[in-house]
């Protein structure tokens, strides 16, 4: 069975996803520590609210360097809404230094009608990827933020998919193994189970090829 | 486009959902996680629990009643009633909801609205408002009152101040409730929305009064509502999900369809 770790930095709801990619086939452990994910098959790091302690609890936890270990390995990665943001650089909503794993800024939502930007929303995509393999084009997902990533410069390549809500804003990346979803999967009904399934299926993937033990993740 | 939202309220008291189950089978009905999957399935775009017992030896309960819920249904889930300071919130999100609603509480004591808002983000902080009309309940001009405990105690509060305070303090959303107009059947107060939605720039979810489709279809088009709540006209089966959003469609509101939906 394909074992997916969730990053367990004390980010709130950790049931829903826990829950979530359980229903969609997976075996799941909660992480809150670097040596109970080294043998997993993907990373799943989700979380909602500021930036700033949201990087203060990974670092506290020694959880920081391990996921930027992972990645770099292209290991299989999904970020969820702040797990996305926490990909690039830096935040404008406190300042924070982020992951900086991919060039770019999180920022507030532009000519939004209202904020938070919450409820369903449509996901435009901009190219196919096996992650919304068999969801329809017009499918709506759950929001809930009022930031959001915006890829700097050399960057547009990681852009999967934008919403509008007023501007508009990414909500997916993909760049080899590491994807992200500005939106909350586990949230978002038959269509978000979809497309926490693929992940799944990408992740089972990877494993099969890369044989019958995975690279150590290289410590710091 | 962002979609308005249709939200079912459940009352819960001891583990079950307490009103407005008379007209269906009860046995199953009452249990909450299973009525939450049917109105998921339904197309509901969010679920709302709100515990009317509120006591305190009953939170284990509702604790394990949000746990299985968050098991089944894969839509948000809102709980309310009874929360009281950060460690009670962060019990229920671990339970596995995603937002609290605040109403007694935060009246009582706005700094625990700022204080949930910092630790888990304003996204999961809601601010119920529960107003009456101070002139008459046939007459908004002389503005609105915040009551709580249900209606049973009035504030002095302005509704429309408080709403500007309770979003200062970090609320992400209000939940406006009319408390002339619930349980009447005579439609959303949809002057207090309008008077609420222009002064805050989070959504406003409405609440109280809605008997048919029309009613959503007045919240937010006069209203102004993001969201509209309501618990008997869903729980009697007088109106399913689908019919409600399909009404709503063809009044030009984006709504979010779910393909095969149980009508």
């Amino acid at each position: 069975m394909t074992r997916i770790a969730v990053v367990d930095y004390g980010a709130g709801n950790l049931v829903s996803i826990q829950q979530a990619l359980a229903a969609a086939g997976a075996q799941v452990v909660l992480a809150g520590r670097a040596d109970s994910f080294a043998d997993a098959d993907a990373l799943v790091v989700p979380g909602v609210g500021a930036a700033g302690p949201a990087m203060a609890r990974l670092r506290h936890r020694g959880l920081e360097a391990p996921i930027r270990a992972w990645i770099a390995a292209g290991r299989p990665f999904l970020g969820v809404c702040l797990g996305l943001q926490l990909l690039f650089e830096g935040s404008d909503e406190d300042g924070a230094v982020t992951l900086g794993v991919l060039p770019g800024r999180t920022v507030r939502l532009s000519d939004a009608p209202r904020l938070p930007h919450i409820g369903w929303n449509q996901v435009e995509r901009r190219r196919a990827h096996p992650l919304f393999a068999g969801i329809d084009e017009d499918a709506d997902f759950y929001f809930v933020h009022s930031y959001a990533a915006a890829p700097g410069p050399g960057a547009d390549g990681v852009i999967l998919a934008e919403t509008a809500h007023g501007g508009r804003f990414v909500s997916a990346i993909a760049r080899g193994s590491l994807a992200g979803v500005q939106f909350h999967p586990e949230r978002s009904g038959r269509d978000g189970l979809r497309l926490l399934a693929n992940f799944v299926g990408l992740a089972r993937a990877a494993g099969a090829v890369s044989g019958m033990g995975h690279a150590p993740v290289p410590a710091r | 486009m962002l979609r308005v939202r249709v939200i079912p309220c459940l009352d819960v008291a001891d583990g079950r959902v307490v009103k407005g189950t008379r007209f269906v089978d009860l046995t199953d009905e009452g249990d909450p996680p299973t009525l939450a999957e049917r109105y998921a399935a339904e197309g509901a775009d969010e679920i709302v629990f709100l515990d009317i017992d509120a006591a305190p030896d009953g939170r284990g309960t509702l604790l394990e009643v949000v746990e299985r819920t968050a098991r089944c249904a894969f839509v948000p889930l809102t709980v309310g009633g009874g929360v009281r300071s950060v460690t009670e919130m962060h019990d229920v999100l671990r339970a596995g909801a995603d937002k609290v609603s605040f109403n007694t509480a935060a009246v009582r004591d706005p700094g625990l609205v700022r204080r949930c808002a910092r630790r888990f983000g304003s996204q999961a902080v809601v601010v119920a408002i529960d107003a009456r009309r101070r002139a008459g309940p046939d007459d908004p001009s002389e503005g609105w009152e915040v009551v709580v405990k249900g209606g049973r105690e009035a504030t002095g509060l302005d509704a429309l101040a408080w709403a500007e305070r309770a979003v200062a303090a970090g609320a992400g959303e209000l939940l406006v409730t009319s408390i002339d107009r619930d349980g009447t059947g005579a439609g959303y107060d949809t002057p207090l929305l309008r008077a609420i939605v222009d002064r805050v720039q989070v959504p406003v979810i409405a609440s109280g009064g809605a008997s048919g489709p029309d009613d959503f279809v007045a919240a937010v088009r006069d209203g102004g509502a993001s969201a509209v709540l309501a618990a008997s006209i869903f729980h009697r089966c007088r109106h399913s999900i689908a019919d409600v959003k399909a009404v709503m469609a063809a009044a030009g509101i984006p709504v979010r369809l779910v393909i095969g939906a149980a009508r």
